[in-house]
């Protein structure tokens, strides 16, 4: 399809880049992207998408906006207190670019469902805060082939990495699973710094852009890990493990499972929310 | 000996098993943590069996997930 007038305006400061042009800003009009999780790291994820004129935009979380989500999850508004985190979410992104279309999922990812929503889009951003969610996205993604951004946060750090299914590591590559609940550290002592899930948002929606408009060097078989304090990112390289239970050549994962079980016996305050 | 942890020369005597170097750069949580020598991801089994040597690159991976597990 043709850009409109108006669209050759609204995005001519990167269609004028070379690397994205006319032909460029279609393609990603007429890409689709999930956003899983809008919180810390969907909000700018989601917002820089739809601001970028990605054409259609999913975006699943099962919660509703509280007041210590708003210190980092930019995409609510204090006046969003109470309402679904999706309908709030596809409200701004609706508001900054109307040729968006949002698809919204109230709920959470499962075994039961992840499948079917990852199926309908060309790249997936887990913008998760669990690791039961982390392993499902990756197993999920594997399975169904669908190149994705993983990425994680905790108090002044942030990771990434960008994974191309069959052909870079996987998650399950660098960390084979979950770690034991008892290892996992109180969230009361946890906290992260808003700005470090802008930081690691802004490079995973810059990856998902990246590869739709097939530019560049994606960030695979390698780790971004960003220390605000230092303010230094190392890009550990990593590579496809032959013994990954999803992607390795004697994978015993074919299908997705849900983690959560042993994961969720930790209760934690309410005023500890998601990154 | 000298060793790279996570990109910064370290001075250890050694050789010393993954374990114990987890231990001696006083990593709090090792479950908490995935471990590539020398670009190799080791799993935790392999932690006491596998030996850090002169001038070996160590990389201390950690799970990073959000502020709630829920």
């Amino acid at each position: 399809m043709d850009l409109t007038d108006r669209q050759v305006e609204r995005y001519s400061r990167q269609i004028i880049l070379q690397q994205v042009g006319g032909k460029g800003q279609q393609r990603l009009l007429a890409a689709r992207v999930l956003v899983i999780g809008a919180g810390g790291l969907g909000s700018p994820v989601a917002l820089y998408l739809a601001a970028a004129g990605i054409g259609t935009i999913g975006i699943v979380d099962g919660d509703r906006v509280d007041v210590t989500n708003l210190q980092r999850q930019i995409i609510h508004h204090t006046c969003d207190i109470g309402v679904e985190k999706v309908e709030s979410a596809a409200a701004k992104m609706r508001a900054i670019n109307p040729d968006v279309e949002v698809r919204t999922y109230s709920q959470r990812v499962t075994a039961a469902n992840i499948m079917d929503i990852v199926s309908d889009y060309d790249f997936v951003i887990d913008g998760t805060d669990n690791f039961a969610a982390k392993f499902l996205i990756n197993d999920a993604c594997c399975l169904a082939k669908r190149p994705f951004s993983h990425a994680g946060i905790l108090r002044f750090e942030g990771q990434l990495t960008t994974i191309l299914p069959g052909t870079s590591a996987c998650y399950r590559c660098v960390f084979h699973q979950p770690p034991p609940t008892n290892a996992v550290p109180s969230c009361s002592q946890a906290g992260v710094l808003g700005t470090v899930a802008g930081v690691i948002g802004c490079l995973q929606a810059t990856e998902a852009i990246k590869y739709l408009l097939g530019i560049g060097q994606l960030l695979t078989d390698a780790i971004l890990v960003f220390d605000a304090m230092t303010c230094t990112f190392r890009r550990i390289p990593v590579r496809r493990a032959d013994d990954c239970p999803v992607c390795g050549p004697n994978a015993t994962i074919k299908e997705p499972i849900d983690l959560d079980g042993p994961l969720c016996d930790l209760k934690v305050p309410t005023d500890v929310g998601d990154p | 000996m000298k060793i790279f942890v996570n990109g910064r020369q370290t001075d250890i005597e050694g050789p010393v098993t993954v374990s114990r170097l987890l231990t001696l750069q006083e990593v709090k949580m090792p479950q908490m943590v995935s471990v590539e020598l020398n670009g190799q991801i080791l799993r935790p089994g392999q932690f006491e069996s596998t030996l850090v040597t002169e001038g070996d690159n160590v990389e201390f991976i950690y799970f990073m997930g959000g502020g709630r597990w829920t």
